[in-house]
């Protein structure tokens, strides 16, 4: 009993004295309960309406056989707890299932390759977008604080809140008009062939990015300005500055790093919305990325595919909180020891 | 000027209110000033401006000043429509979580949680997946979505107010539990409510006419700002103002509705910077 108790009590102690690892087992162990009760309610979400799924596939003019045996091929004809099992069991262990287009050809097409290349080009859009967006949001969201109540401060400011009210697909549309209509630099449709990296056509990634980075942009630059404000407030700012330390050194080393802390936290919240803000843009601009499969596989209602891929896309938004919380805590000392 | 209008002095509630004012004419009356009916072919399809057509024709040769006067109806019924639904449930829920002091209230939050655990237009995409593409569907999908976010901050001010000393005065009274939540408690938490409002209807807006960009929600021949975008967009080299006019309309309004909701805040001494960014 002892050998065993003695390694466990070790454990306990070790985590005692490491509070950031407990804290991120614990916000793990959240987040896969969170994930489960999620492919619950995107289960059920989805068939509602059993056996429709197969009818999807054969069109309108089935008969009653042909629909019976689509049902038994796709496995429709089990009871819908065994079938979720299934579909769970199988996303665990790697297998997505087969897509409903596939049938509908006549044969069997694992999803995992109809999106495995479309993930890789929606990781490189949203992450240039990220790229471009933190030191952009930075230098903008600073500025404004700096320049309070100046011009500059109220164009940042208003230009902002205006960007952030626009759809993403108004702003693009826009971006499209002007730079594809007018100026005529930029592709309307941004085309990838398969097999080639989104890296290599840069012209196709430009208005896709510019897009997804207005909404996210504006947003960030609002919430740096109320954090850098609230940083220039303080009185050890005021200390700082009655000591003599020049302006510049007042914002850079006491302001701003303050208020680095809550700004990850608008960062990883607006790569966040990109995960959301991703499947509007590319199916505007036709961009072959997890996104535009997912609406087209809604649009023909393949059940098994949107069903993946929507707890694909929950699972990266599940896991980027975690990080943007753990970011937070590394950052302020004094939320280490709470909680 | 009485306290309720105080937002329209400022300078970005003036001009939002009458941006807001303008729009929201053209959707409800323009109708009544279309010079074509909204699903008649008037001319040779994409063509530009033109003689009776003064923004030029769409893809099907229907005049697009008529089919953008027609198509802001939808998109004003359908995100109104949900966002007071999100309103109704989301406020029952908030003030039976925060005055329960039962169970329910973790169970609702817990609950509030997992809906915000994914992107919104995911929901809504599956929820369409599995019930198919309707309008009960869009406006029922993009209520929910936003119920989770009315009803924590319906919640976080029920709680500050249940402990006041009026509320334990009525329970002391022997009040019934549905008359202190309506007399005491709802009265005094409209300012958050009011706050909000502006920001839940801007994203209603926003998530409804995403759907139907999709192409998932309303249906041709439907004349609807979103649609009139969506299904032109190939036609844009021919006659951009197909797409230029209705991009214009959903943006000035969506961009007014915030400019007034921010400025609502802002007068009610409520910071509008840190409100999460939820789509």
């Amino acid at each position: 009993m002892t050998e065993v108790a003695a390694p466990r009590a070790a454990a306990r102690a070790a985590r005692r004295r490491r509070p950031l690892l407990r804290f991120v087992v614990r916000r793990l162990a959240a987040a896969v309960a969170t994930l489960f009760v999620v492919s619950i309610l995107i289960f059920a979400g989805t068939e509602v309406l059993p056996g429709d799924a197969a009818s999807a596939v054969l069109g309108r003019t089935a008969t009653p056989e042909q629909l019976a045996e689509m049902q038994e091929l796709m496995g429709l004809d089990r009871p819908a707890h065994e079938r979720y099992l299934d579909w769970l069991g199988g996303v665990l262990t790697g297998d997505l299932g087969n897509s409903a287009a596939g049938y509908a050809a006549g044969g069997e097409t694992p999803i995992w390759d109809d999106i495995a290349p479309r993930v890789g080009n929606s990781l490189v859009l949203a992450g240039v977008t990220a790229l471009l967006m933190v030191p952009l949001a930075l230098v903008l969201g600073v500025l404004a604080a700096v320049r309070a109540g100046r011009t500059v401060d109220h164009a940042i400011s208003v230009g902002s809140l205006a960007i952030i009210s626009l759809p993403e697909f108004i702003i693009g549309s826009l971006l499209i008009l002007l730079f594809f209509s007018w100026l005529d630099v930029l592709p309307p449709v941004s085309l990838v062939p398969p097999g080639e990296s989104a890296l290599s056509r840069p012209e196709a990634l430009v208005l896709p990015v510019l897009t997804l980075l207005g909404a996210s942009l504006a947003a960030s630059i609002r919430m740096v300005r109320a954090g850098m404000l609230e940083a220039l407030n303080a009185e050890y700012v005021t200390m700082a500055r009655l000591n003599g330390f020049r302006e510049r050194v007042v914002v850079a080393r006491y302001a701003l790093r303050n208020a680095l802390a809550p700004s990850v936290q608008v960062f990883a919240q607006n790569i966040q919305y990109l995960v959301g803000g991703i499947v509007v843009t590319e199916y505007l601009f036709s961009y072959p990325g997890l996104g535009k499969e997912l609406v087209d596989a809604v649009a023909i209602r393949d059940v098994r595919e949107v069903q993946s891929v929507a707890l694909l896309v929950a699972g990266v938004y599940v896991l980027l909180n975690i990080v943007a919380d753990v970011l937070v805590v590394l950052l302020v000392p004094k939320l280490r020891t709470q909680s | 000027m009485s306290g309720r209008l105080r937002f329209a002095r400022t300078p970005t509630g003036a001009v939002g209110l009458a941006l807001l004012v303008v729009l929201v004419g053209v959707a409800l009356l323009g109708p009544l000033f279309a010079p074509h009916p909204p699903d008649e072919p008037v001319g040779v399809p994409l063509t530009g401006p033109a003689e009776g057509a003064p923004f030029g024709t769409d893809f099907l040769g229907r005049d697009v000043l008529s089919r953008a006067l027609w198509g802001g109806r939808s998109v004003l019924a359908l995100a109104g429509l949900a966002t007071l639904l999100a309103y109704a449930g989301g406020i029952l829920v908030g003030l039976v979580a925060g005055y329960s002091r039962s169970l329910l209230d973790p169970l609702l939050m817990r609950a509030a949680d997992v809906m915000l655990s994914f992107p919104a237009i995911l929901f809504l995409l599956v929820l369409v997946t599995g019930a198919g593409t309707s309008k009960t569907v869009l406006v029922v999908g993009v209520a929910l979505v936003q119920m989770p976010l009315v009803a924590r901050i319906i919640r976080a001010a029920t709680l500050e107010q249940s402990v006041r000393g009026f509320v334990e005065a009525a329970v002391a009274r022997g009040e019934s539990t549905a008359a202190i939540l309506r007399r005491e408690i709802l009265p005094n938490i409209l300012g958050p409510i009011m706050a909000d409002a502006g920001l839940r209807f801007t994203y209603a807006i926003i998530l409804v006419a995403s759907v139907n960009f999709l192409g998932l929600g309303l249906q041709p021949p439907a004349a609807d700002w979103a649609l009139i975008i969506s299904e032109n967009r190939n036609g844009l080299t021919l006659n951009p103002y197909v797409i230029l006019l209705p991009a214009a309309l959903i943006g000035l309004l969506t961009i007014a509705v915030n400019l007034v909701g921010d400025s609502i805040a802002r007068t009610l001494g409520i910071s509008t910077a840190r409100r999460r960014l939820v789509r």
